[in-house]
């Protein structure tokens, strides 16, 4: 039995309102107001960090040394040179025997990374394949484009053992339909008519994909507990299900009002909401839009009882604040040129030579253990830190990305340029040993005391512009839910 | 047991420019104007100097790599010279490098001259030179500026003796206000202007719990110092400062690393300062130490020195900061130039600037300032940051 065996997901911590965004530009573009709010990331994060954030749900509790495989979704990967799979790998603290690729350019690229995983654990030629779709995409500011989308990921674990919702068959279509396009000199998406969308690609392909599934494994609707799609309109979201004959409780919650269109991680964040709520012996049907469509049938097993603790979709749900400002979401996304004063521009040249050489303590946040005295370290040291040990090159590697740490002070410094002044950093003692000074973030100064917990969050610490480079590194977060 | 260098060394001239923001003048001639000072104080001729020391920190926005451009701006005629550089004990750097190569009988006479250029950035405060902690750490540092890492210090502080926010803020505002007042009477400081505790406590906040009041001023400048062989001092001067002791400690990495250390003291400082009491031969500092410059980069630095130093005890500088013990007129009196805060902090030039003040104290020509009949004069220099730092301490006499 080929399947899921566990899941993740990650919403960033803010939401933004959409009648926040029609009160900062409506008066471009009087008919653009949609409902609810969405899922905005930090200025720190992008799609790659998301994705990070998912996997480290996904894989809380589980050996990552079994892996062998990582597979990245994503149509707004950082680079387009340089495998983005390849980052998550490093930041994971993987092995370096591992099969990484990224799926790209289309919105369905994250169910087809899912069955391509399914297909390399069917096959034989992988044990344990992690998938994980992020995405944070650009509509230009005052369109509708910009209050659809929102930024999210998703990672789901593919194997052969213990399995909580097995794959039983797949569907896919492919169409060259250009209804959102990005070309590789567009910071923006560019769309064509909304009408046309409608009727002609997203009200058809997931419903030809589903019913095509169901063709092909002999499902009436009755057999089903769930039906997963995304949601582009909500009154053709509700339509594609009614005309494939699904009652309403069986189509499982858009949460378009609540995060956006998360792009390739939108299906499959709908599927991990679907499966916290999912029983054993619970058929769902997934499918995702995208110049076509894949549709995934997948069944859930007894063993989804014995899913371990995660955030999922839930936890990050009910966990938000509301960014208030319009102006900080384009300044966020570097949609806004700002004033960074002279001391923001001061960004040193970053060394490839040195993120390479140093990528498990720089990207992994791996320091060392010493054996004799068993006092962890970070960086990694060669000689032990311990004044009353003092033993050379007699270290284990040791992760403190999964490690829990306790605010030891902490400062919120506003002379330090930040997106997000003031500048909050502080000093983190390790649960079990270690301390390191962080950036922190996803929190407010006033929120802070010595003594509390943080858990570490992989985000972007600096883009240089110089080279186009985005360098990534850990921060720390309060306990998020 | 090395002997150390009580008294074999003593300092017959010194010089110092005006700190501030010093537009007019670049490095280069702010080395000049401190070093003409110097060595008309001493009375003696550029030609008799037989090796020099110079300081800078920044060397990007200053007067560039290398003691070469000290050698070339003094026309200093092929003698040995070299650069030091430990952060903001530079300046100390460069005294010990002078008094220690005339202790080893290496030299009779030395120069050492430290400057700093901090107002070519275009922005306030320290240069934003990410790699200063190393291109591998730079990576790995937070985004942070000096204020933020000291301010640190205060947040631990507070948190561990149980002050609020509110009582530690008005301790520290008591430091600044002593520093203003001194710093108001002497022309050659940066910032001169007395303060009130409710102007220092309702400034703009510039690192949380640090106000714009509690940190020092940025500033340009240099100082330098003529050290000469102690036994051949009096031939240039009947008032020459004896040094009784120059001690430096350096972070071993347990601060950073390992999770005893409480950030709310320098460890430096402690073992610093132990060894220079012990080769000056104190037994009390508190007793037996006159007045002192101590590295107040920001107040809550200069409260937790004088913990470290030995002479207020743990958690309990604020009862001598509140009694006045390091007041102009107090018993232990602390920067009575102005310090760091007022004086100003141009990186290279501050260690040698505090000598520059207990040399000016112990000879009886400090002015409306001066102290009186100081008997020993200790300087605290500090480079880094809390976790991560050198402290020099300095003990001078008659």
């Amino acid at each position: 039995m080929v399947g899921i065996t566990a899941y993740g997901a990650y919403v960033p911590l803010y939401r933004i309102q959409r009648m926040t965004i029609y009160q900062a530009l409506g008066w471009l573009n009087p008919a653009s107001l949609l409902p609810g709010e969405k899922a905005v990331a930090n200025y720190d994060e992008d799609s790659l960090t998301m994705a990070v954030a998912a996997a480290v749900d996904c894989l809380n509790g589980l050996e990552r040394d079994k892996l062998d495989g990582l597979f990245f979704a994503s149509t707004t990967t950082p680079y387009k040179e340089r495998q983005n799979a390849g980052i998550i790998a490093t930041a994971l603290d993987l092995r370096p025997e591992v099969r990484t690729s990224d799926f790209a350019t289309s919105l369905k690229s994250g169910t087809g990374a899912l069955i391509s995983a399914y297909d390399a654990v069917s096959s034989g030629s992988a044990k344990n394949v992690l998938v994980c779709a992020s995405d944070c995409r650009l509509g230009k500011p005052g369109g509708y484009q910009e209050e659809i989308y929102g930024d999210g990921a998703a990672a789901l674990l593919l194997g052969d053992k213990d399995v909580i919702a097995s794959i039983e068959g797949t569907y896919s279509l492919s169409y060259d339909f250009s209804d959102n396009w990005r070309s590789d000199e567009d910071k923006f998406n560019r769309t064509w008519e909304d009408r046309w969308i409608r009727d002609e690609g997203y009200g058809k392909f997931i419903a030809e994909a589903i019913s095509g599934l169901m063709k092909k494994y002999a499902l009436k609707p009755q057999d089903i507990a769930k039906v997963v799609y995304p949601c582009l309109y909500i009154g053709a979201h509700a339509g594609i299900g009614k005309n494939l004959g699904f009652e309403r409780n069986q189509i499982q919650d858009h949460l378009f009002t609540a995060i956006g269109n998360t792009g390739t991680a939108y299906p499959l964040m709908i599927l991990v909401a679907a499966l916290e709520e999912a029983k054993a012996g619970d058929k769902i049907i997934v499918a995702s839009y995208g110049n076509g469509s894949d549709a995934m049938l997948l069944e859930v097993t007894k063993n989804i009882k014995k899913v371990k603790d995660r955030r999922g979709m839930k936890k990050h749900l009910d966990s938000k604040k509301d960014l208030g400002l319009y102006e900080k979401y384009v300044t966020f996304r570097e949609v806004l040129p700002i004033d960074t004063g002279g001391r923001g521009e001061e960004v040193g040249p970053t060394q490839m030579t040195i993120l390479w050489r140093e990528r498990k303590w720089l990207l992994g946040l791996c320091g060392s253990k010493c054996k004799r005295c068993g006092t962890p370290q970070y960086p990694p040291q060669e000689i032990c830190a311990n004044p009353k040990c003092g033993a050379v090159n007699e270290m284990d590697d040791y992760r403190f990305s999964d490690k829990k740490g306790h605010l030891f002070t902490y400062t919120g410094d506003i002379l330090a340029f930040s997106p997000g002044p003031p500048a909050i950093y502080g000093m983190v003692d390790f649960e079990g040993g270690g301390r390191w000074m962080f950036d922190l973030n996803d929190c407010e100064l006033d929120s802070l005391k010595v003594g509390m917990p943080v858990e570490m969050s992989f985000r972007r610490k600096f883009h240089d512009l110089a080279r186009h480079l985005y360098v990534y590194f850990w921060k720390a977060t309060p306990i998020r839910a | 047991m090395a002997e150390g260098i009580k008294d074999k060394v003593a300092i017959i001239g010194m010089g110092c420019t005006k700190f501030g923001e010093r537009w007019d003048k670049s490095a280069n001639k702010l080395m000049v104007e401190a070093f003409l000072e110097a060595i008309e104080d001493a009375g003696i001729e550029k030609k008799a100097i037989q090796a020099a020391w110079s300081g800078t920190c920044y060397e990007e926005t200053s007067v560039g790599k290398s003691a070469i451009p000290l050698s070339i701006t003094l026309k200093l005629p092929f003698i040995p010279a070299t650069r030091v550089e430990n952060f903001c004990a530079t300046g100390s750097e460069a005294l010990r490098g002078a008094c220690y190569g005339v202790a080893s009988g290496a030299f009779d006479i030395a120069l050492a001259v430290g400057v700093e250029k901090l107002k070519d950035t275009g922005y306030g405060g320290l240069p934003q030179t990410d790699s200063q902690v190393g291109t591998s750490y730079r990576f790995a540092f937070p985004n942070y500026t000096p204020p933020g890492m000291f301010a640190m210090m205060g947040t631990r502080y507070f948190a561990q003796y149980g002050l609020t926010p509110q009582e530690g803020k008005h301790v520290l505002a008591r430091i600044t206000v002593k520093s203003h007042h001194n710093g108001a009477l002497n022309p050659k400081a940066h910032l001169r202007r007395e303060v009130t505790i409710e102007e220092v406590v309702n400034a703009p906040i510039v690192a949380w719990p640090l106000g714009l009041f509690d940190c020092c001023g940025v500033s340009d400048g240099a100082a330098a110092a003529i050290v000469c062989r102690a036994d051949i001092a009096k031939k240039f001067r009947p008032d020459p400062i004896y040094v009784k002791s120059l001690q430096i400690a350096a972070s071993s990495g347990e601060e950073m690393m390992c999770c005893e250390w409480d950030y709310a003291h320098v460890e430096t400082t402690v073992h610093a300062a132990k060894r220079a009491y012990k080769e000056a031969g104190i037994k009390d500092p508190r007793k037996e130490i006159s007045m002192m410059e101590v590295h107040d980069c920001f107040s809550i630095t200069e409260l937790t020195i004088y913990e470290d130093l030995g002479i207020s005890p743990r958690g309990k500088a604020k009862e001598d900061i509140e009694a006045g013990f390091f007041d102009l007129d107090g018993k232990l009196p602390c920067q009575p130039d102005g310090g760091l805060k007022c004086f100003g902090h141009p990186i290279g030039a501050s260690g040698l600037r505090m000598m520059y003040e207990m040399y000016k104290q112990l000879q009886g020509k400090a002015g409306p300032r001066q102290i009186k009949n100081p008997k020993f004069g200790l300087t605290h220099n500090m480079g880094g940051i809390p976790p991560m730092n050198v402290v020099s301490v300095s003990i001078v006499g008659l």
